[in-house]
């Protein structure tokens, strides 16, 4: 495997970035919403702002799953794992979320047996090597994620295993976007769609967006060139009055999505009522849980579950940072009460949110890779 | 916490076809398969990998482009921290990675 320290293909990134010059010299004021946190993430690392011209704004969406668990999630799980039979398993990523009473690694340093996995059949193994403990994992993403933990309770299934168990917080995508698009302070004119959940979920659940809210969807890939070829099929749809979902990512994302992983989540899942989402606040048919059939590996029917509610703090204002009413930097918390240290709001916590995606690299833009530069 | 990792087949597992070998920069991991079974990759093939289960099928290109924008990104400590992490080989993993980042700093007022 070779590794290549440019950009790909600087003259094409160089010429798209004039055609995209070209195509909103219109004047008109574009507001882009990428949906993904890994594209959040992406374009502040690669300094894309800088190279797209000032009407075109990208507002950062709410596809960061750490960002958008509200924190009484968190305190459920660890009250769980409380109970000294409890092994507590999740993700490097969830390690230093906080709770109200500190993240899951300040608890296992309390002597909580807290284990970082990174994929959910290792949970499973830990289940397997320990059959006096239970081990509960917490489980946390998109479609990208939740067909792994499905496929993981299957298994579960079928090797009878019994003290294993799901505390289920995965969440969908589309619920969370007709949620933005319902908004009524919500002023976008397209989206950038997700790669990797569409991987799973495929391009047809984003039709609605196009033909219902009149709104053009590119889903893309996550260089530099991916990201500025989708924002120019997103700029010619729009100077032609169109609404269509296109597909910039083919090489990764088939248009039907993976079948087989679909298979699997609607094997084990179903959809919840009503989910809060930080920030969003409580989505109709917006996360999943585990289903009736395989309720003996729901972590919330095996345990007590207190199910706590923390309201975030009034003056975050997280819900107007996603939805692209104010810039993170606007909020009045940003950088001052609320940093990637000291999260106070949601988009502060993962890397991939936008809060902490402007604070690390907004602030730090010597040490970047110029990519206007070569633009 | 959505990296999707290239790696290549290198096995499949004669007992159970849902489990296989791949590579990864030089990493060799058991990851499953399951989520391919409409269309099953063979020994040579690439796939992309997130939390331990191939996702989807890939072509060696697309495997070099993805493991090249995961450098763009920063992603290739966080990647390998996640293979070599498979199969629960915390011996191999670094655990200040996952620890509060050093490289935060005061913003600039």
């Amino acid at each position: 495997m070779r590794f290549v320290d440019e950009f790909r293909e600087p003259e094409l990134i160089s010429k798209t970035a004039e055609e995209i010059r070209r195509l909103a010299g219109t004047g008109r004021h574009f507001r882009m919403m990428e949906v993904c946190g890994g594209h959040t993430h992406a374009i502040y690392r690669f300094g894309l702002k800088d190279i797209l011209p000032e009407n075109i704004e990208l507002i950062h969406g709410p596809g960061c799953p750490v960002c958008v668990l509200p924190m009484g999630r968190i305190d459920d799980g660890l009250a769980i794992a409380q109970q000294p039979e409890v092994i507590f398993a999740a993700f490097g990523d969830m390690m230093r979320v906080p709770g109200t009473h500190g993240s899951p690694l300040e608890h296992k340093a309390r002597g909580m047996d807290v284990r970082i996995v990174y994929s959910p059949s290792d949970a499973l193994k830990l289940a397997r090597l320990n059959p006096d403990k239970q081990v509960m994992f917490f489980a946390i993403g998109f479609e990208t994620t939740a067909p792994s933990t499905a496929l993981t309770v299957m298994r579960a299934r079928a090797e009878g295993i019994r003290n294993f168990s799901i505390f289920c917080n995965h969440v969908t995508i589309i619920p969370a976007i007709r949620a933005i698009l319902d908004s009524p302070d919500m002023r976008l004119d397209a989206f950038i769609g997700p790669g990797h959940v569409s991987t799973v979920i495929g391009c047809r659940p984003y039709e609605w967006i196009a033909q219902n809210e009149r709104k053009p969807i590119v889903v893309s890939g996550f260089e530099p060139l991916d990201m500025l070829q989708s924002i120019v099929m997103l700029l010619r749809q729009l100077n032609a009055g169109e609404a269509k979902v296109e597909n910039q990512y083919k090489r990764v994302v088939p248009w039907e999505g993976n079948r087989a992983a679909l298979r699997a989540m609607a094997e084990v899942f179903q959809l919840r009522p009503y989910f809060e989402w930080r920030g969003l606040g409580f989505i109709s048919q917006s996360a999943l849980r585990i289903n009736d059939k395989y309720a003996e590996f729901d972590a919330e029917q095996r345990f007590e579950v207190p199910g706590i509610r923390v309201t975030d703090p009034k003056a975050a204002q997280c819900g107007e940072v996603l939805k692209g009413v104010l810039k993170p930097h606007q909020c009045k918390l940003f950088g001052r009460e609320c940093t990637p240290e000291h999260p106070i709001g949601a988009l502060m916590v993962s890397t991939e949110g936008s809060c902490a995606a402007y604070y690390n690299y907004e602030h730090r833009k010597a040490a970047m890779v110029n990519l206007s530069s070569i633009a | 916490m959505c990296l999707a990792i290239p790696g290549k087949i290198v096995e499949i597992s004669s007992e159970n076809q849902d489990s296989a070998l791949v590579e990864v920069i030089g990493v060799r991991r058991r990851i499953d398969l399951g989520l391919l079974q409409d269309d099953k990759p063979v020994p040579g093939d690439w796939v992309l990998v997130h939390v331990g289960f191939a996702m989807s099928k890939i072509s060696e290109q697309d495997a070099t482009d993805q493991m090249n924008t995961l450098r763009m990104l920063g992603e290739i400590d966080g990647a390998m921290q996640e293979v070599k992490g498979y199969g629960l080989n915390e011996d191999e993993v670094e655990l200040e990675l996952i620890l509060p980042r050093p490289d935060y700093k005061e913003p600039i007022q």
